[in-house]
């Protein structure tokens, strides 16, 4: 049967911001459904508010909605746009959540949609655990000892059933939110109060945990007629306990035999039915015991999610883009498949690799808050490898993290002192202490396993305390092994043998040189001077590298290239998809026409997003306009760039400078372009550079400038700009110093850093000290960078594209808070809002000059900050940078495209962009912040960069613009009611402009001691407050009365930090909109004011171009 | 993992000529026969037992093997029908609560040899390009000449018959509790999950020799009969399949693999070898009448043709594998006969197909 001809108009959700949870993956299935459903002839309405998406690109849809996920924005969608069908099942759980608001309040009635995927009724039976449950009752699926409770004396009736350990899961939460394992009655009270709060309906499921169970999920496939397919076993290599999200896992599962696995096969397959997931990706999950063959379904999810998607790039199996042919009534057996392309879609993909993923945290932008592993997720991005072997695949995605290590190093240098570990006398303290952060599922526990069998525990012990299979910990100690034969082997190099094997198990040149580097004095180097970055240590390790490569090279031991193509050989296949191995046979050629090599991002990280991803996408699919092959070569598995039909080839690899060489010595050495994937091929630039490789776009001498802060300061000086007064220290002491003759408020950082990290804006001497205190604590190295902090000055961020001689101005955005909020942090609004004209004429100029001192050839990024009419350069940066995507959709133009063609030599002028470009309506970005996931982290915003994505409001008003991105980030901003309000000292005079605001926005104002005082004195109604301390009834008891309907809290300094603390994070935890910055205050009264003055209304992207 | 002794290098040689060297897992013993690739990524207890592997070295697509050890339940036949099996990474410290022991062990121990180190992404290729070979594992210091002689003797698998190798010598009965009906296999290399899939559906079961008559098999009382899977060419196998002419119509008759080839041919059809064969758990089937695709077990190189004129007209095409079109399974319902070149009792591999035997169940019932 072939597609169904009675619908036309399909309506598509995206998962809007990156969160915590709901990463990236679900822009990859809904660019993958948008596209599939376009090229089958229907019309494609696409609603994200997440700008930074390719599925929200105007070309992969007929009409694109950049508006908040709400109910009622939705709706407004759906009657201008009158669609036919919606299709919930490739955004996420915020898709399908937002569905069934929408189906309860009938909307989806009264405009006839019919739901594509999977009906209502499935949807609740999957996410509603209770019905879930019963439902696997019906059919015979055993399920965990548990209940529900809807509060908490339910959750305490429940929990005396089954004892501890209990898992609480919340109903309906993203990422496992709110959930947690319980293992006394005092944690038991916390969490389950906390997931009652957390879940829509209030409801919790309290379950018999089953923790040190395996883990497993299937990936299932299925179509109208039933057909069910089995895409991809997933094992955790975590055992139950620790979020799917927040494991290392492995494709396909490893430990379980045929039988075990038909098991849950078959399980699979009556749950799809049973719960009537009607066409579609579901990922239904699994928990077996270790010791017997007890099997339990823990969760399903009816919808593509972050698995399938790994699932996805694991196998090569497009899972997203089936779904949606799926859901407008294809058949699996009437669809090809891409890979082989002489094939069908319907069979069950084999593979002949082993797959790890591991996910990368931030904790280090989090200190306050608990970095131990359970059942709710905590990651932020993930990487993926693709070996021959576990080891090899395994030690591929531990260098693939960018977290500083080159494969499974030792935390605490234990790789290098095998000898000395019985002779020193704190091993046992050591011992202890990576024993004691196993057991509490510290997040690095890959690395502390591999620490533990250093430092002498077996793997039968490591097993008892992590309940990791024995399996895994085998294959982890037998690097280990391998590491031990590295470090005592005489005159390693000439043992070739030794090195062979070294790199056929996943080994990096850099670890196996760090393991074999000797001193002049023929001894080992010593941890402490690893560990410490000890210049002569580094040199020789750097120069023993050079030697293996050396050796690698005179033996002829290369890596080769291998295929993913979906069926582990039994078919020749197309198939673009490619990952080496240090194995024997190479299956791919070098593509014989012209062609450029991309290097990605890497794994999401906060600092370094999607953004990038997007960037290099655009660069990918602009090369292949010029019909030049775009190679893309990437590591992160939630990513459209790593899609397999996004670039000509995609080399799945870690983004190291040896595998990336590798890749470019495969093909020959064709030109690289590192400009859009962030810092990560940034950093390789000096390398690519020196190896002689052609770097398109700005010549690397410009880019190191740039980073240079001596080298940049003279040219700002030669050019008579402005820039903040700054120094650098290499000391303490010295850093004490220049800040004083520099005078306060100095903003501190390390150089070389992305995403602002340790940066912190110093106000006086007792904050210095702490910083220096910190700093060491840390370790993080010298030098620090000193600058003039500019109070109340208005930042602005420029993009630019140029060829090094003309320039055309993208777009000038003016940031809502003022500079010291890390601009990823800070809303933007473009175009500016407050700044006159001949600020940004100036701007433009000074914008011009650096891009012809700089011969950038493509993108750049500026950064200025004006405070009485004069604009300091804060930062230059010649590459795509974050706001690259925001600027694509608020103007239409395609810079990241237009960046690649001037790389490639096309000329600015042949685009007749004109200066700079200039829109009659407002775009604003706001940035999203995982605040709520972590507990104890106190929500101010600073100078080091903590969102993890981004929305954009767009409308004809400032106001209307902002009120949009602050409704689409999750601040239901209200149009009446309370405000709090408590402002430092400094801000105080602002007071008198946004209390006048407030109350024509119609809200009354609350105020503590200080803030009330003031604001009486200037003749602004409030009503005063008590603080915590200050006796009942306070803040807090009229938060839980739900008496305050907005925060406004601006905190300076430490120790006022702490007072408001409480203030800040209520709002976290009562979900109110807060503002910590004047500026954002005032924008939000705007916001509420145009809230009031106007109807919502939506426009679709494609409508706003044409009034350009 | 115990490092502690070295491996011993091992050489597999195609007949063309072309040899790849290796390590050998556990003793190092030599063995050849018909090289084929086997796509499933586990199941390799069940793979090694089935007796339709015998006289083929199995090259195993997945590069990890050995990673749950043997168990004592998932056999398919009381021995190791393989004549080797190799693998790209053989993992020594397996882990499973119930495995008793090693698979290299194991195979060993009825004299094969398991081989690592191997590029089989590599030798699938080489299989699938270059077609069906033999194939022969040697220590490396047994010497070329030595190897190439020892696949020169190698019988070629087209006109190879097995199955006075595999099938029982003496018939044998399995009974199941509260039987409904009674099933007579004709036992062409049976599987024992066949029997149990059987026994599952309340049939008491009879296994009996391939080489017993017309007579000898009716004597057992059956209301059906089922031919089961087996190894070799069924070109080889006409006294079979004058049996089963002989046995058409009287009983309801149910073909496995091997048996569906028997079956087919004594309907009149032929079969013909295929390039390099099925062998994997993934490949899918489309039931012609139900519309439905089943994800199926298949392990064979023969297949049957389908557009022979001289055969049975009442005879119809019933499945078809989606890869390549070829006959999946074929229907008599004058007859009641019907067969799948598949593997419906899986073992390894998906359970999609199970309703076959209660098709079968229902036709002998009826």
């Amino acid at each position: 049967m072939p597609k169904r001809t009675d619908i036309k108009r399909i309506l598509i959700i995206g998962s809007g911001p990156i969160v915590i949870g709901q990463a990236a993956e679900f822009d990859y299935s809904g660019t993958q459904g948008a596209k599939a459903l376009t090229e089958e002839g229907y019309e494609v309405i696409l609603v994200n508010s997440n700008p930074a998406t390719i599925m929200t690109d105007p070309d992969n849809a007929y009409k694109t909605y950049i508006e908040p996920l709400t109910k009622d924005f939705v709706e407004k969608i759906i009657e201008k746009e009158r669609p036919d069908s919606i299709l919930p099942t490739l955004g996420g759980q915020t898709a399908l959540n937002l569905t069934l608001e929408l189906f309860d309040a009938g909307v989806i009635q009264k405009y006839g949609l019919n739901i594509l995927g999977a009906n209502i009724d499935a949807i609740k039976k999957a996410e509603d655990r209770e019905y879930f449950k019963k439902s696997m009752e019906k059919i015979g699926v055993p399920v965990l000892q548990g209940g529900f409770a809807r509060n908490m004396d339910e959750a305490y009736e429940v929990q005396k059933t089954i004892g501890f350990p209990v898992i609480i899961r919340p109903s309906f939460t993203l990422g496992g939110s709110g959930g947690g394992i319980a293992y006394n009655i005092y944690e038991f009270g916390e969490i389950a109060a906390n997931g009652l709060n957390l879940s829509p309906i209030s409801e919790i499921l309290i379950e018999k945990s089953a923790i040190g169970f395996k883990e497993v999920e299937l990936e299932v496939m299925t179509d109208k007629n039933k057909n069910t397919i089995i895409i991809c076993s997933i094992e955790n290599l975590d055992p139950m306990g620790i979020h799917t999200g927040d494991s290392i896992t492995i494709a396909p599962v490893q430990t379980l035999s045929d039988g075990d696995l038909q098991k849950i096969r078959d399980y699979s397959i009556k749950i799809m039915s049973e719960i009537g997931v009607e066409t579609g990706g579901s990922n239904i999950q699994f928990a077996l015991d270790p010791n017997s063959d007890d099997v339990f379904v823990i969760e399903m999810n009816p919808r593509v999610s972050r698995s399938s998607s790994l699932a996805s790039k694991a196998t090569g199996f497009a899972i997203a883009k089936i779904a949606a042919k799926l859901a407008v009534g294809y058949t699996l057996d009437e669809i090809t498949n891409d890979i082989t392309k002489k094939t069908l879609a319907c069979f069950e993909p084999s593979i002949d690799y082993v797959v790890t993923k591991i996910p990368r945290f931030t904790f280090e932008k989090f200190p306050q808050t608990d970095s131990t592993l359970t059942t709710h997720m905590k990651s932020v991005g993930e990487v993926m490898a693709i070996g021959r072997t576990f080891v090899e695949s395994l030690q591929k995605a531990a260098r693939s993290l960018e977290n500083g290590y080159y494969g499974i190093e030792s935390l605490y240098g234990l790789d290098l002192s095998y000898d000395l570990i019985n002779e020193k006398q704190d091993i046992e303290t050591v011992r202890e202490e990576i024993k004691s952060f196993i057991k509490n599922n510290d997040f690095r526990r890959l690395f502390l396993i591999a620490d533990a069998l250093r430092a002498g525990f077996s793997a039968k012990e490591i097993n008892e305390f992590s309940k990791i299979d024995m399996w895994f910990l085998a294959q982890i100690e037998s690097i280990i092994e391998h590491e031990r034969k590295l470090f005592f082997a005489e005159e390693p190099l000439k043992n070739i043998d030794l090195i062979k094997e070294s790199k056929e198990m996943g080994f990096s040149n850099r670890i196996i040189a760090k393991l074999i580097a000797r001193k002049k004095d023929g001894k080992h180097i010593l941890p402490e001077e690893y560990l410490k970055k000890d210049p002569q240590a580094v040199s020789i390790i750097e120069e023993t590298e050079n030697a293996v490569y050396g050796a690698l090279k005179d033996a002829g031991i290369k890596r080769v290239f291998k295929k993913v193509d979906t069926c582990a050989a039994e078919f020749e296949a197309a198939t673009p998809y490619m990952y080496s191995s240090f194995d024997k046979f190479n299956e791919v050629e070098p593509i014989d026409n012209e062609k450029v090599v991309i290097l990605g991002s890497g794994p999401n990280r906060i600092g370094q997003g999607i953004e990038f991803d997007y960037c290099c996408v655009h660069c990918s699919l602009a090369l292949k306009e010029k019909k030049i092959s775009s190679i893309m070569l990437n590591c992160n598995p939630e990513t459209v760039s790593t899609d397999y039909d996004t670039s000509s080839r995609l080399y799945f690899e870690p983004l190291t400078f040896e595998d990336a060489e590798a890749v470019c010595d495969a093909e020959n050495n064709p030109p690289v372009i590192l400009q859009f994937g962030g810092q990560t091929p940034l950093k390789l630039a000096k390398k690519f550079d020196s190896q002689g490789i052609k770097i398109l776009g700005t010549p690397y001498k410009y880019i190191d400038i740039a980073e240079d802060r001596e080298k940049f300061k003279n040219i700002i000086n030669k050019l008579n700009l402005l820039q903040p007064e700054s120094s650098m220290a290499f000391s303490g002491e010295e850093i004490f110093d220049k800040a004083i003759s520099i005078g306060f408020p100095v903003l501190l950082r390390p150089s070389y850093v992305l995403g602002g990290r340790a940066m912190e804006v110093i106000y006086g001497e007792e904050g210095l000290s702490e910083y220096i205190k910190k700093i060491f604590k840390q370790d993080i190295s010298f030098p620090i960078l000193i600058d003039k902090f500019l109070e109340d000055a208005i930042e602005i961020d420029v993009d630019a594209l140029s060829d090094g001689e003309s320039v055309y101005i993208a777009g000038i955005m003016e940031h809502i808070e003022e500079a010291g909020v890390h601009s990823g942090d800070s809303a933007c609004s473009l175009p500016s809002f407050s700044l006159d004209n001949k600020s940004i004429e100036k701007i433009k100029d000074i914008t011009e000059t650096i891009c012809r001192e700089f011969y950038v050839n493509g993108l750049i990024n500026i950064q200025f900050a004006v405070k009485n009419e004069k604009i300091y350069i804060i930062e230059v940066n010649p590459r795509a940078s974050r706001t690259v995507p925001f600027i694509g959709k608020a103007t239409g133009v395609q810079i990241a495209k237009l960046a690649t063609r001037i790389m490639l030599g096309e000329k600015l002028k042949s685009f007749n962009l004109g200066r700079s470009f200039d829109i009659n309506y407002y775009c604003v970005k706001e940035a999203v912040f995982p605040f709520s996931k972590f507990s104890n982290v106190d929500p101010m915003l600073g100078p080091e960069m903590r969102s993890t994505g981004e929305v954009m409001g767009i409308d004809s008003s400032f106001g209307m613009a902002y009120a949009k991105s602050q409704i689409a980030a999750g601040q239901n901003l209200p149009l009446a009611g309370n405000v709090l309000i408590s402002v430092k000292d400094e801000d105080k005079k602002y007071l008198k402009e946004l209390g006048i605001s407030l109350t024509e926005a119609g809200l009354n104002i609350l105020a503590t001691k200080g803030t009330s005082e003031y604001l009486e004195g200037i003749g602004i109604k409030n009503l005063k407050i008590n603080k915590v301390k200050e006796g009942r009834p306070h803040i807090i008891d009229a938060l839980k009365n739900k008496e305050i309907s907005m925060i406004i809290n601006t905190p300076r300094g430490q120790k006022s930090l702490e007072d408001s603390y409480v203030i800040r994070r209520s709002a976290i935890e009562f979900s109110l909109p807060y503002y910590t910055t004047i500026r954002g205050a005032e924008a939000a009264c705007m916001a509420i004011k145009a809230l009031k003055e106007n109807n919502i209304a939506v426009k679709a992207l494609q409508d706003y171009y044409k009034g350009i | 993992m115990d490092n502690s002794f070295k491996k011993e290098r091992a050489v597999l040689m195609f007949e063309n000529g072309d040899f790849y060297e290796g390590l050998f897992e556990g003793k190092p013993l030599e063995s050849g026969g018909e090289a084929v690739f086997n796509t499933a990524m586990n199941g390799y207890q069940e793979l090694v037992t089935d007796p339709s592997y015998n006289g083929q070295v199995v090259v195993m697509t997945y590069p990890m093997i050995g990673n749950y050890g043997i168990n004592e339940f998932d056999f398919e036949s009381g021995k190791v029908w393989i004549s080797g099996l190799v693998t790209k990474n053989y993992v020594n410290h397996y882990s499973h609560y119930s495995a008793v022991k090693s698979l290299s062990e194991f195979i060993n121990s009825y004299g094969y040899p398991v081989i690592s180190g191997i590029d089989t992404r590599q030798l699938t290729i080489a299989i699938r390009d270059g077609g069906q070979s033999n194939l022969y594992i040697a220590p490396k210091e047994a010497g070329v000449d030595y190897i190439k002689n020892k696949l020169s003797s190698l019988p070629r698998m087209e006109g190879l018959n097995l199955v006075s190798n595999v099938s029982c010598k003496k018939a044998y009965e399995n009974k199941t509790d509260f039987p409904e009906f009674r099933v007579t296999v004709i036992d062409y290399g049976v599987k024992l999950n066949t029997v149990r899939c059987l026994n599952d559906i309340k049939a008491d079961v009879t296994v009996v020799p391939h080489n017993f008559s017309k007579k000898e098999i009716l004597n057992t009382e059956p209301d059906g009969i089922l031919l089961s899977n087996g190894p070799g060419d069924p070109q080889t196998m006409s006294e079979e399949v004058e049996t089963i002419k002989g046995l058409l119509g009287e009983k309801p008759i149910f073909g496995i693999c091997l048996g569906h080839q028997l079956l087919s041919k004594s309907l009149g059809f032929k079969t013909y070898k295929l390039k390099f064969g099925h062998h994997g758990i993934n490949q899918p089937v489309k039931n012609l009448k139900s519309g439905k695709v089943e994800i199926t077990s298949q392990n064979h190189g023969f297949c049957v043709d389908f557009q022979c004129k001289s055969a049975d007209k009442n005879t119809v095409l019933t499945h078809i594998n989606l890869n390549d079109n070829t006959v999946e399974g074929i229907k008599n319902e004058k007859l009641k006969a019907f067969s799948v070149q598949y593997h419906p009792e899986s073992s390894p591999g998906p359970r999609d197909s199970l309703y076959l035997f209660l098709e079968f169940k229902a036709i002998c019932l009826g």
